[in-house]
């Protein structure tokens, strides 16, 4: 059930999630954001380059922390207003069945008027926070 | 290789005209794992209040980067974008982008800092239909990891 606004307050926690990212996850968030980074596909390049892996563009990491939150408001992805993250780390994606794992917690920082609260984020992969100063603003029932 | 700070204040685009289309959310929903029908059912976001199907809100990542590709591809800037990571996304929305939606993007170049040898690219992009509603603003730092 989507949680009411008069039911949450400061400090509200939202239970974790995990969300998978593999390579063909970042291949097809490639193929529909038009953003074709070859550090996002390429092994050879990423190596090439410095980087541990493949990593997994930090715009996928955010739309699975955007999911999380929308799915605890009620469903509705046009309910979040603002929306921000700091990428803090990379998340490297082995060539393998499973990927990474990125877990999604919040909790509500702050309840403002209009329904609206502040949510703040917190995603973490392979042990390393990945999204630090994260907040969205999501209109609730 | 640093960037050239005499682009801080450029402006690049108005892009061309983007139509945002059903098939383009879905197929974004799908990529992302985002389920809800909202973003597919033309009926059931009509019932929510919306005009017609809505994006998930990263989604304006695609209509901003086709004005700062602008920015990353200019040769006068110096970025060399295979060294490229995001630093930085945030998006403030007057509502939602829905399928219908004709939009252009305006990318304004906020600042360049350089840090040894990384080099810090902050731009803020306006999204907005061509009638000149606000739709979106997106704020975005990349990092250029120094050699």
């Amino acid at each position: 059930m989507a949680v009411r606004y008069a039911d949450v307050e400061q400090g509200t926690e939202i239970p974790p999630k995990i969300y998978q990212a593999t390579r063909l996850d970042l291949v097809k968030y490639a193929g529909a954001s038009g953003d074709f980074n070859v550090i996002h596909w390429s092994d050879r390049i990423a190596r090439s380059v410095g980087l541990p892996d493949v990593i997994a563009h930090g715009m996928y990491t955010m739309a699975q922390a955007g999911i999380f939150v929308t799915d605890w408001a009620g469903g509705d992805p046009g309910a979040i207003t603002e929306f921000g993250v700091r990428f803090s780390a990379m998340v490297p994606v082995p060539d393998d069945d499973t990927g990474a794992s990125i877990e999604v917690s919040g909790k509500v920082a702050e309840k403002l008027g209009d329904n609206k609260v502040a949510v703040d984020l917190t995603a973490r992969a392979g042990g390393t926070k990945v999204l630090t100063r994260a907040r969205a603003v999501v209109r609730l029932q | 290789m640093a960037l050239n700070r005499e682009y801080v204040g450029r402006v690049f685009g108005p892009t061309e005209p983007y139509e945002v289309s059903r098939v383009k959310i879905a197929d974004f929903a799908d990529a992302i794992g985002e389920p809800s029908e909202l973003c597919r059912d033309r009926e059931a976001a009509q019932k929510a209040g919306y005009p017609d199907v809505i994006a998930p809100p990263t989604f304006a990542m695609v209509i901003s980067m086709r004005a700062t590709a602008q920015v990353n591809a200019d040769p006068g800037l110096g970025l060399d974008y295979s060294m490229v990571v995001h630093g930085e996304q945030s998006f403030s929305y007057s509502r939602p982008l829905h399928a219908g939606d004709v939009v252009v993007a305006t990318t304004t170049i906020d600042s360049i800092k350089a840090l040894g040898a990384t080099s810090m690219l902050v731009t803020s992009t306006d999204i907005s239909t061509v009638d000149g509603e606000h739709v979106c603003t997106a704020k975005c730092t990349i990092v250029e990891r120094g050699q």
